[in-house]
């Protein structure tokens, strides 16, 4: 075993070995080399964050025809980090009657719920944090924690717009949760297991080639979860101010800032691992675990560019009719799809590769086009009752 | 004592001591949130018994949904955002009283029983206990009765919990 | 390796102290918390035995998951109930709904 094939071992080993050689406690030097992983884990990803600030920046300037950050260092590299001197050196103030303690673990959680997710994400096949045998629910665990950050953020801060903010925000959670959680069925059904590693090394064929809705409901289901556009009725802008962190200054907003944006990264990986093989890329992953990591990064950075791109070309719409969307549309098609594959499943079980992949991909693409049919008739009907039948019916003859 | 007696003592400790702020704390808000920490604990005194099901369950079911309808709740039937009026019964020594005789009632009968302190048998190499669940919950000869049960009752909330808050105009 | 009499302890503390929620407060939501405590109370004791006794047989977890659905259901419906009962009567302390009283 060498370095290159298994570098967490070796180095894991190589420390543990150094540390009990300084007359330490086995057990106690295991334990610190764990620990030392996290935190190198953790410190590899708020470095990667910081650059996020920077991509997010030049990719929305790109999308609205700007050029974005471009003073600071080369391409504006550097401009992060003016950010976050920025952010520190900012006053740090605390609202008048607010719950002191809630209002600062607020942002402490908020991070927290997106830093635990990397728990679970197989970097490379030999490089995983842990291979906990129930990942896909480990995501929406995580998630809960988020809400609850934000209600608390909500809360706490003692200020109207923050308490309306926190309770969209919990309204459109727990709503989207259920699509979410069916989607995350799908690539368990295919697999047989709820572990990451397994649902990745079962995708000799990526499951968004033999689930593409399931993908597609996932994506909306994740991005309503991270309360980006069209989905931040938390935030509004224009209408709510700043939302559940309106009352944040200084780095506690920062906190909230950097948690979206590595939770918005986090979801595009877990969107790669569900949906398209994860570090796999045509037996790429073998040649080297760096190599494996390279991939999944990539991949993550393209789910975090759809993400991207529909926050910036979508507007956004109102909290009844997103949830009407949720309850009236997406829960019964995810619903339907759900059982959908699993019938499919069971009938194609023998039957040989292609067949298989083609019957499970015509039926996702009936399964969406009878739920648009269904859509389309009843939003229609709804068209007419609000229009009144006359008015429709003279556009026509005109 | 072994590494994992002083984990168990911790969380239970921090179980416990989250248990008691939520009968005592006078601010309702607070006493949720205290609750999201009691049930964190009982979540990881479950991945300690090898439970990680239950445990990733835990957090989805109770801190996920109850909990926050918890704070919901408390935050839709508040009058104003301080409570001064006292929190407990005037006779909330007798209900002490009695939780405690539960307590010493219960401690007492379980430590006549002869397996109170027995310990566990190693999980055998191989188990897993989420394919066993998931078969048995599904098996006609074990559990699908109950399972199907629980599901029919979780509708029946689901019918009357609209009903009973839906506000007639 | 821990005995299960430690388990059972935790377990019989926590439902003490969820009865005494129970029977102390004045508010209906946070009798309803009180009630929470001691249904975990009663899946810490399910999850422990199934550990400690046959682990093939799943009854233990089995019937924890059924709690968690009651659980679900009970706090569904409890808390729509409060909330009707604060739209009608203003309050949702336990003493002051005495209507049968009236």
């Amino acid at each position: 075993m060498n370095f290159w094939n298994d570098p967490l071992k070796v180095a894991a080993g190589w420390l543990e070995g150094i540390f009990t050689g300084w007359g330490m406690d086995a057990v106690l030097a295991h334990v610190l080399v764990v620990f030392l992983g996290v935190f190198l884990l953790i410190t590899i990803l708020m470095v990667l964050d910081i650059f996020l600030v920077w991509i997010e920046r030049k990719v929305v300037a790109r999308f609205q025809d700007r050029i974005g950050p471009n003073r600071v260092g080369p391409y504006g590299l550097i401009q992060p980090f003016a950010d976050i001197i920025k952010l520190i050196i900012k006053e740090d103030t605390t609202p008048d009657g607010a719950d002191k303690v809630v209002y600062n673990l607020a942002p402490i959680l908020s991070m927290m719920s997106v830093l635990i997710l990397w728990a679970i994400v197989p970097l490379a096949p030999v490089m995983l944090g842990v291979d906990l045998n129930v990942g896909v629910l480990f995501l929406i665990a995580a998630g809960a924690i988020g809400t609850l950050s934000i209600i608390m953020a909500g809360w706490s801060s003692n200020n109207k717009f923050a308490m309306i903010g926190g309770f969209r925000q919990v309204a459109v959670m727990v709503a989207f949760e259920i699509p979410m959680l069916t989607m995350l069925m799908i690539p368990t059904i295919f697999a047989g297991s709820m572990n990451m590693n397994d649902i990745i090394e079962s995708q000799n064929v990526w499951y968004f080639i033999i689930s593409p809705l399931g993908a597609l409901i996932f994506l909306i289901a994740a991005i309503a979860e991270l309360g980006r556009a069209p989905f931040d009725l938390a935030e509004g802008e224009s209408e709510l101010v700043a939302g559940f962190n309106i009352e944040y200054s200084g780095m506690k907003f920062g906190m909230f800032y950097a948690g979206e944006l590595l939770h918005a990264f986090t979801f595009g990986g877990f969107w790669a691992i569900l949906f398209f093989g994860g570090y796999r890329f045509f037996g790429l992953e073998q040649v080297s675990p760096f190599l494996a990591i390279l991939i999944l990064v990539i991949k993550a950075m393209l789910g975090y560019w759809v993400i991207m791109w529909v926050k910036y070309t979508m507007m956004r719409i109102r909290i009844d009719q997103m949830l009407g969307f949720n309850w009236k549309f997406l829960t019964p098609l995810s619903f339907a799809l759900l059982l959908v594959t699993a019938l499919m499943n069971t009938l194609l079980r023998g039957a040989d590769g292609w067949l298989y992949i083609l019957g499970m991909f015509l039926a996702n693409v009936v399964t969406a086009w009878v739920a648009l049919e269904i859509a389309r008739s009843v939003s229609k009907k709804e068209r007419e009752r609000v229009e009144g039948v006359k008015q429709v019916a003279e556009v026509h003859h005109s | 004592m072994t590494g994992e007696q002083i984990i168990f003592l911790i969380v239970a400790l921090f179980t416990l001591g989250s248990a008691l702020m939520v009968v005592t704390t006078r601010n309702l808000i607070h006493a949720a949130l205290w609750l999201v920490a009691t049930l964190f604990g009982v979540a990881v005194i479950y991945a300690l018994l090898n439970a990680g099901f239950m445990a990733v369950v835990q957090v989805v079911v109770y801190i996920g949904a109850i909990a926050i309808l918890f704070i919901f709740a408390v935050m839709l039937t508040r009058k104003d955002l301080r409570d001064n009026t006292p929190q407990t019964n005037k006779n909330w020594w007798a209900g002490a009283l009695v939780a405690a005789l539960t307590f010493v009632g219960l401690v007492f009968t379980l430590q006549s029983w002869s397996g109170f302190s027995k310990t566990a048998s190693a999980v055998p190499l191989g188990f897993d206990a989420i394919s066993q669940l998931g078969e048995q919950l599904t098996s006609p000869t074990a559990y699908v009765l109950p399972f199907e049960v629980a599901s029919v009752l979780l509708l029946a909330a689901l019918v009357g919990a609209v009903y009973v808050a839906f506000n007639k105009k | 390796m821990i005995p299960l009499s430690w388990y059972l302890i935790l377990a019989a503390a926590l439902f003490g102290i969820g009865l005494f929620g129970v029977l102390v407060r004045r508010n209906a939501v946070a009798i309803l918390l009180g009630v929470e405590l001691m249904l975990n109370a009663v899946n810490i004791n399910l999850v422990a035995f199934w550990r400690y006794g046959d682990m093939a047989t799943m009854a233990g977890q089995v019937f924890a998951i059924i709690v968690f659905a009651v659980a679900a259901a009970e706090v569904s419906v409890g808390l729509a109930l409060v909330i009707s009962v604060y739209r009608r009567r203003n309050t949702v302390i336990a003493d002051e709904l005495d209507m049968l009283k009236w």
